[in-house]
């Protein structure tokens, strides 16, 4: 086990450091050299900074010995020594930040994120920037302008996206755990393609002050974790309403894993709803096989299985490609060249030096969603598309709710598919655009989902399962998931490298 | 108008004028990756005790809506702002047209409002040889947009619009309105019509009216240019015209068909914010005395004339000063003389301001006392307020070291009388037959006797009386 240090989870290695048996700085050389062995076949990061980590593991460790030299110390800090690994949209003050674009390349940021500013308070290693589809915007990491993230399972194979990167260096033993962001799925559906846990919090249940904004009415930043336990940890950490973002909701975090302990221990049989919209065509027979086990899974440990109807499904991944469209042609409109990022050289004026200098550093994808958030926005095309947009967003979150009077969570398929080839989906926007349909609802709707592992296909890519939470009860949801983990196995699989 | 708050509209930065280039700044007014507005409640306090003050029916929930548009001044390249659900509707502003002459007052009406919306405002393009650079000091902080309706008749009533406005907007604490920092700016929108016609022609915006008497001189120009168009036969045409205030002149910015599609749409990043009736009730309480209710008091409850009302009142301080002298000596005719006279020239002399002056309103009220005791003579009495103006001595301090003291003791003013009839019996036969002014003959020697002591009235009463029969 030793050798495979990087493998462990948040619980185990926190034990271990406890105990005196490990320390920090061990853990990220063992996480580097992993690192620098397999990312030149993964490449899930943009850049890592050895030094900076191993200072911050430096630091822990010392933090950790003065405590219990002082004996004041108290219980550990919940991330006390453990390297994070950071989505490259997420602001770590003093390291690059590029959202995998051009336009970003070179770009410092200076000043940290609520999330950031938490994981270090919490103890934790900011380590590395992770890959993405650039600004978030894709579901495979191949629109990154710094090259595509390959599925730890199958190099051939994209690892899903956004945050392909951060799923990735999860699944690889990269990184011990890591920190993506969810706009329409960009936390789960990478993670069921990489055999990760990863959840996206209830919109308002942690701070977006750092995260580069997307489509700010849809954004959240999670974890990737190798457990419920490690994601129900880290989402703890970050989780709280903080003054810089308005959003953020002043409501209590509560001590997530004492609450899914609660839960277990009281036995609590859940209601689960299946909607029958989320089986339909499009799905793969075998991921739908894996999700219809894992239902059964449920109902033999006495959960009660109900059908329940979403019925204004089919309307969501149109209402949120205009909503989110029509968010980020505004939200992007910063990167400009004139303060910061990439300035056209050949610029003559300014209105050139904006066309030449976001010619230059957006890549298509993320050109053809400005420009198809611009043309919403437009006076005279605002109430047909943006408006109606809203009122369906309004009607998708009733259909939760709805349902929610029935049952306490919502069990579907992460992705219709497992992970599909590089180039395979890249020439056709809108068959990428389908591989989000399970998880846009979630994000239209404000509520909590998680993504676990659920099984693997015949040739060993892996499935995921969701389960969808009622706003703002992330422990219930956490301890659904829990319940389905602790009594199957997939989380132990590692891919081999 | 820019609201005054300590720090920016949606960030901790401060507000401030005449700093170095970029050093009122953070990571959110220069709009770095991932960073946030977070609403300033002191702003929005501001803009709702603004619609309060004039009247303004303030909407249940503040909301705050993008307007998109790329410019170098704008960090963001959108401005947050309120498009379709201002916090403010409707209200009135009371203003006074020139009267007659200056000491009468001029007609009042109230100018409709249509909206106030809060809003942040950009940066300063400064340009150069071959460079033009950005200046983000002035970059969101918070903003006030005053529309009127189109109920403004000439340049005077525009004019008149703006200074009480602006008084409204001192005198609430709501802006400082100084528009030579750039806290007040204006546009005008012109149009002309026949008349007698009910329907408004088409309208003319006039941008860059960077002073009360540009936005008079612009409109005038404007209303000419407009009526040469029309009289030679040519239409107006819808447009945004640059003034130059120096030159008198102007020239098309856009035309209609070039205006900018905003793309407005609801600020993800900012929840709606209620406004509920304990918060509209307790920015009431803080709102003070309107400044046309105010003159109206002063003149009726203390009889003060409308030329000195209309000197105190529109300065809330002064205002205040007088209305704490009046008070303390309860002599309020007198105070506001001294006040509106003496210390306003003083300051004017000194060049410093009323917050400066040695001078507060005991010392007016202890100096109108003593002139109404009779204690000094109204001479004695512009030399003791000079004094006290340097000094800042209660004026009795001043009496007693310059030994100003009128003469008091009437025994000896009776002899002093009596001496100077006694010594000239011509002119007491001359004021006997009827000669008014033989009586000058007499005060000659009792000032000279009283060494200018005595009160010019009270000599005067005196040889009346021993001269009458």
């Amino acid at each position: 086990m030793a050798e495979e240090l990087f493998n462990e989870s948040v619980s185990e290695l926190s034990r271990l450091m406890a105990q005196g048996s490990l320390s920090s700085v061990d853990l990220m050389r063992a996480v580097i050299a992993r690192t620098k062995a397999v990312d030149p076949r993964i490449r899930a990061f943009n850049s890592f900074d050895e030094a900076d980590a191993l200072a911050q593991a430096r630091a822990s460790d010392e933090r950790r010995a003065e405590a219990k030299a002082s004996g004041s110390g108290g219980p550990p800090r919940p991330l006390e020594g453990i390297p994070i690994g950071m989505k490259d949209v997420i602001s770590v003050a003093g390291q690059p930040l590029t959202a995998s674009s051009q336009i970003l390349a070179g770009f410092i940021s200076p000043y940290d994120a609520t999330a950031t500013r938490k994981l270090k308070e919490a103890g934790a290693i900011c380590w590395g920037r992770l890959n993405l589809d650039e600004f978030a915007m894709g579901s495979s990491t191949e629109n990154s302008a710094f090259g595509t993230t390959s599925n730890p399972w199958d190099l051939e194979r994209v690892p899903g996206g956004s945050s392909g990167g951060s799923a990735a260096a999860v699944a690889a033993g990269e990184a011990i755990a890591s920190l993506g962001s969810d706009t329409g799925g960009s936390i789960r559906q990478p993670a069921a393609l990489c055999s990760v846990v990863g959840m996206k919090p209830s919109y308002g249940r942690v701070s977006r002050y750092g995260l580069i904004a997307f489509a700010s009415s849809l954004d959240q930043i999670g974890p990737f974790a190798r457990s419920v336990e490690d994601a129900a940890t880290v989402l703890g950490v970050i989780s709280g309403h903080d003054p810089r973002d308005s959003t953020s909701l002043k409501i209590d975090v509560p001590d997530y894993n004492r609450g899914i302990a609660d839960f277990v221990k009281a036995g609590r049989r859940w209601k689960l709803g299946v909607p029958k919209e989320y089986f339909g065509d499009g799905l793969d027979p075998e991921v739908g096989a894996a999700v219809q086990a894992a239902i059964d899974e449920y109902r033999r440990m006495g959960c009660e299985i109900r059908e329940v109807s979403l019925p204004h499904t089919k309307y969501a991944v149109g209402a949120y490609y205009i909503i989110a469209t029509a968010e980020c042609s505004s939200n992007l409109a910063r990167f400009d060249g004139v303060r910061y990022g990439h300035r056209s050289a050949a610029a003559t004026d300014a209105v050139d030096l904006y066309f030449k200098s976001r010619a230059e550093g957006f890549g298509p994808e993320v050109k053809r969603r400005i420009i198809l958030g611009t043309y919403v926005l437009s006076s005279g095309y605002y109430d047909a598309y943006y408006l109606r947009a809203q009122k369906v967003r309004t009607l998708i979150r009733r259909d939760f709710l709805e349902a929610y009077k029935e049952v306490d969570a919502i069990v579907t398929p992460t992705s219709p598919t497992p992970a599909f080839k590089k180039g395979e989906k890249a020439a056709n926007p809108l068959a990428m655009y389908l591989n989000d349909i399970y998880t846009i609802g979630v994000n239209l709707a404000g509520l909590p989902g998680i993504s676990l592992p659920c099984g693997f296909t015949k040739s060993g890519l892996p499935i995921g399962l969701q389960v969808i939470g009622q706003p703002f009860r992330e422990t219930e949801l956490l301890a659904v998931a829990r319940g389905y983990e602790e009594r199957t196995h997939w989380r132990e699989r590692r891919p081999k490298l | 108008m820019q609201v005054k708050t300590r720090s920016k509209m949606f960030t901790r930065a401060a507000v401030g004028y005449g700093q170095p280039e970029n050093t009122l700044t953070d990571p959110v007014v220069l709009a770095l990756p991932g960073t946030l507005p977070v609403m300033n409640k002191e702003a929005l306090d501001k803009i709702i005790k603004a619609g309060l003050l004039l009247g303004c029916s303030i909407a249940p929930v503040c909301k705050w809506d993008r307007k998109n548009y790329f410019y170098p001044d704008s960090p963001k390249n959108y401005q947050i702002s309120q498009y379709d659900q201002p916090i403010c509707r409707g209200g009135s502003v009371e203003i006074e047209l020139p009267g007659p002459s200056r000491n009468v007052m001029g007609e009042h009406k109230h100018i409709e409002l249509t909206r106030i919306h809060l809003e942040e405002d950009v940066g300063k393009l400064n340009h150069g040889e071959g460079v033009s650079l950005v200046d983000f000091n002035r970059a969101g902080t918070p903003l006030m947009e005053i529309v009127s309706e189109p109920v403004i008749r000439s340049a005077d009533e525009a004019f008149a619009y703006l200074t009480a406005l602006k008084t409204v907007m001192i005198y609430g604490g709501i802006s400082d309105c100084d528009m030579e920092k750039g806290q007040l700016r204006c546009d005008a929108n012109i149009s002309i019509r026949p008349a007698g016609a009910t329907a408004l022609g088409t309208k003319v915006e006039l941008k860059n009216l960077n002073s009360f008497s540009f936005v008079r001189d612009g409109i005038e120009h404007e209303i000419r240019r407009q009526l040469a168009v029309v009289q030679s036969g040519g239409t107006i045409a819808q447009e945004t015209r640059d003034y130059d205030g120096q030159a008198g002149t102007s020239q098309s910015l856009r035309s209609k068909e070039m205006a900018h599609d905003y793309r407005y749409f609801p600020d993800p990043d900012l929840m709606p914010v209620e406004v509920d009736e304990a918060w509209k009730s307790a920015l009431r309480a803080e709102c003070p005395e309107m400044p046309f209710d105010r003159q109206r008091r002063l003149q009726k409850d203390y009889g003060v004339p409308y030329t000195i009302t209309s000197v105190l009142v529109p300065d809330r301080e002064l205002g205040d000063f007088f209305e704490e002298a009046a008070r303390a000596c309860g002599r309020p005719q007198a105070a506001a003389n001294w006040i509106a006279n003496d210390l306003l020239r003083e300051l004017g002399a000194a060049k410093a301001s009323l917050a400066q002056s040695k001078v507060r309103p005991q010392h007016v009220a202890a100096l109108v006392k003593l002139v109404e005791d009779g204690v000094i003579l109204s001479n004695a009495a512009k030399e003791v307020f000079i004094d006290m103006f340097q000094t800042g001595e209660m004026p009795a301090a001043v009496v007693e070291r310059r030994g100003l003291k009128a003469e008091t003791n009437l025994d000896e003013l009776e002899r002093w009388c009596a001496e100077a009839i006694a010594a000239n019996p011509k002119s007491v036969a001359d004021y006997k037959g009827g000669k008014e002014s033989a009586l000058n003959a007499f005060k000659g020697p009792v000032m000279r006797a009283a060494k200018g002591k005595a009160d010019p009235k009270r000599v005067d009463e005196t040889l009346r009386r021993l001269l009458s029969p």
